[in-house]
């Protein structure tokens, strides 16, 4: 956006005004455009839809009723939650319970800041845009473990503290995972690296070399673990702790928790997007940069969405695993194979400096053949079940 | 040992994904699976009251026409829900049934006092919507004003309009209080005893 700001200032548009009025204004007026315009939406749609899919899943129907589909349900939750009581126990620790939400949306609406939606929309495209952004996020283990600590009641405190050995845990192979594409693409920068990709799918990181196809799927693992995701979410864990760090939150508070959790769900897709999957990269089919970045915003949207989907789709068929699998997980699997990774990209990029047709046109053929794989076990069940099919996913 | 560990090690690895893989196969071929929720109480193509089973224990009803005041259901009552006032007429020496109420909000349902009854009069209804703002209102009083008891005649019910309500009575009766299996069972008992 700076370079945007900057035209506007040449051409005269806020003169006399000092360049860091017109920055910091320019700043806040970004910052509430994309919080309420993009992050709440997203976040409330996200949970409405999430329900739906759980729903169908189950054999249910889900939230029906509030406008067409149950669409505004959402809308009715987040007013029934804004109007209740925002209870603070007696023995909480007033200051710290009261703050610690904030953090927490604190943490991941920062995370827009470096996340793009086309190629001249971003707010700012930092040269450690990828640094920035893991390092933002763990403004979110501060949060939880406030909340944790400040509700002063035993439930919290586990649910903080798990969350804080897991959120911290999971950093690691996280992080790991997206050293390779920083290698891949020589930069940090978000919108770097997705120019450094293409708009075929041989073009994306992910199907660079089977270092980085691994690596895709082990960041989406641990991005969900450290967005305290199902089957990772021990730290809210119901049939354990209540509601973990949570317990004692109630109406406003209570929605900023799951705003986040909803809107760090897409962070999640965005990231995964940008780092494997192409970013908002469209073929050049328009000169018209307005249509253009129209359809990349588009592009990057619905693949950043396909990964929520994903991950609703995860919530609803694994079930919930111990703090010692969490653990093991982390440190003796994933950890390892990010090594394996990181090195393994390093000498593939000494040998093959441009990278390998065959091996980038194979592992795109590989995920078909997988898909495909897929579907036929997916008409296996449904042939073996003979259930009554129904297409259509409204009711 | 360690080479068993190193193996382990992978076929973890392979396990979770095989396993996730099929997991979510499973789960995929539920998104084309018709949904089984009943949309309660105002999406129902018919009233659910009207699908469930003539069997089913829903709220007491008592049919006076049959009714011939034995007040074997007053005793069977295990909490006492059931109140039957009936004295005997000074002048026409019938019995009168004054009063018949059933405290609907004590109910559990138990269907012993069906069970018991000679006439099916009192029967199980598939009727269960009962919430109502008071437990005072939750006591279903089936006596208007008096009302002279049943006598089972000799020669079998031909008044046309109490016949099918005995036999509706009856016909309870024998799917409520005897399913088949009792019947079988009371056979056998007699055949053990001859
Ligand atoms: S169903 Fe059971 S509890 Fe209810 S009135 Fe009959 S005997 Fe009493
Ligand atoms: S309802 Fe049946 S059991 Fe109860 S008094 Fe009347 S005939 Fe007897």
């Amino acid at each position: 956006m700076q370079p945007f700001i900057d035209r506007l200032i040449a051409n005269g548009a806020f003169a006399g005004m000092p360049v860091e009025v017109v920055y910091a204004l320019m700043m806040i007026l970004f910052g509430v455009l994309v919080v309420f315009g993009f992050f709440l939406p997203i976040a409330g749609v996200t949970s409405w839809l999430e329900r739906r899919v759980w729903a169908r899943i189950q054999s249910r129907i889900g939230p029906n009723r509030v406008g067409p589909q149950g669409f505004l349900q959402w809308l009715a939750d987040g007013i029934k939650l804004l109007l209740k009581e925002d209870i603070v126990p007696d023995a909480a620790d007033r200051p710290l319970f009261l703050f610690a939400p904030y953090f927490v949306v604190w943490g991941i609406v920062a995370t827009f800041v470096v996340i793009p939606f086309s190629s001249s929309l971003i707010i700012a495209d930092m040269n450690v845009g990828i640094l920035y952004l893991t390092a933002v996020t763990a403004l979110v283990v501060v949060g939880v473990l406030m909340a944790g600590w400040a509700s002063n009641n035993k439930w919290s405190l586990i649910g903080g503290i798990r969350s804080a050995a897991q959120i911290i845990s999971y950093e690691i192979p996280a992080s790991l995972a997206l050293l390779p594409i920083v290698l891949l693409s020589g930069t940090l920068s978000t919108q770097g690296i997705i120019a450094a990709q293409g708009w075929a799918p041989w073009h994306w990181f992910a199907f660079h070399n089977p270092f980085t196809f691994i690596a895709a799927f082990m960041f989406y693992v641990a991005a969900l673990a450290e967005g305290n995701r199902t089957p990772f979410d021990i730290p809210e864990a119901e049939s354990e702790l209540v509601a973990g760090f949570c317990t004692e939150y109630s109406g406003f508070r209570y929605l900023l928790f799951f705003m986040a959790e909803w809107g760090n769900l897409y962070v999640i897709g965005a990231v995964a997007t940008l780092l494997f999957f192409g970013g908002w990269q469209v073929p050049a089919w328009t000169s018209n940069t307005v249509l253009l970045n129209i359809s990349q915003f588009g592009v990057f949207f619905l693949k950043s969405y396909f990964w929520v989907f994903i991950s609703m789709w995860v919530r609803a068929t694994l079930p919930r695993v111990r703090v010692d699998q969490l653990m093991i997980l982390c440190w003796k699997y994933l950890v390892p194979i990010g090594f394996m990774n990181l090195i393994g990209t390093a000498i593939w990029m000494v040998v093959w400096p441009q990278g390998n047709r065959v091996v980038q046109y194979g592992l795109v053929i590989l995920t078909v053949a997988v898909l495909v794989q897929f579907s036929r076990r997916v008409r296996f069940h449904l042939r073996r079940a003979r259930p009554e099919l129904y297409y259509s996913p409204a009711i | 040992m360690a080479k068993n560990d190193i193996a382990r090690y992978f076929k973890n690895i392979k396990d979770a994904v095989a396993t996730i893989f099929e997991g979510m196969t499973v789960t995929c071929s539920h998104f084309v699976r018709k949904p089984y929720t009943i949309q309660y109480p105002d999406r129902v193509p018919v009233r659910i009251q009207d699908t469930l089973p003539f069997r089913y224990r829903g709220i007491l009803e008592v049919d006076l026409e049959i009714c011939t005041g034995c007040l074997a259901c007053e005793r069977a009552c295990p909490i006492d829900c059931i109140v039957i006032d009936a004295p005997k007429d000074q002048k026409t020496k019938e019995m009168l049934l004054t009063r018949f109420d059933i405290d609907i909000a004590k109910c559990m349902y138990c269907g012993l006092c069906s069970e018991v009854c000679p006439t099916g009069s009192i029967h199980h209804t598939t009727e269960f919507e009962g919430a109502d703002f008071s437990l005072e209102s939750m006591i279903r009083r089936f006596v208007k004003a008096p009302v002279v008891a049943y006598k089972a005649k000799k020669e079998g019910e031909t008044d046309p309009v109490v016949a099918p309500i005995l036999e509706r009575g009856m016909r309870y009766i024998q799917e409520f209080a005897e399913p088949a299996d009792m019947k079988k069972l009371k056979a056998e008992q007699k055949s053990a005893a001859a």
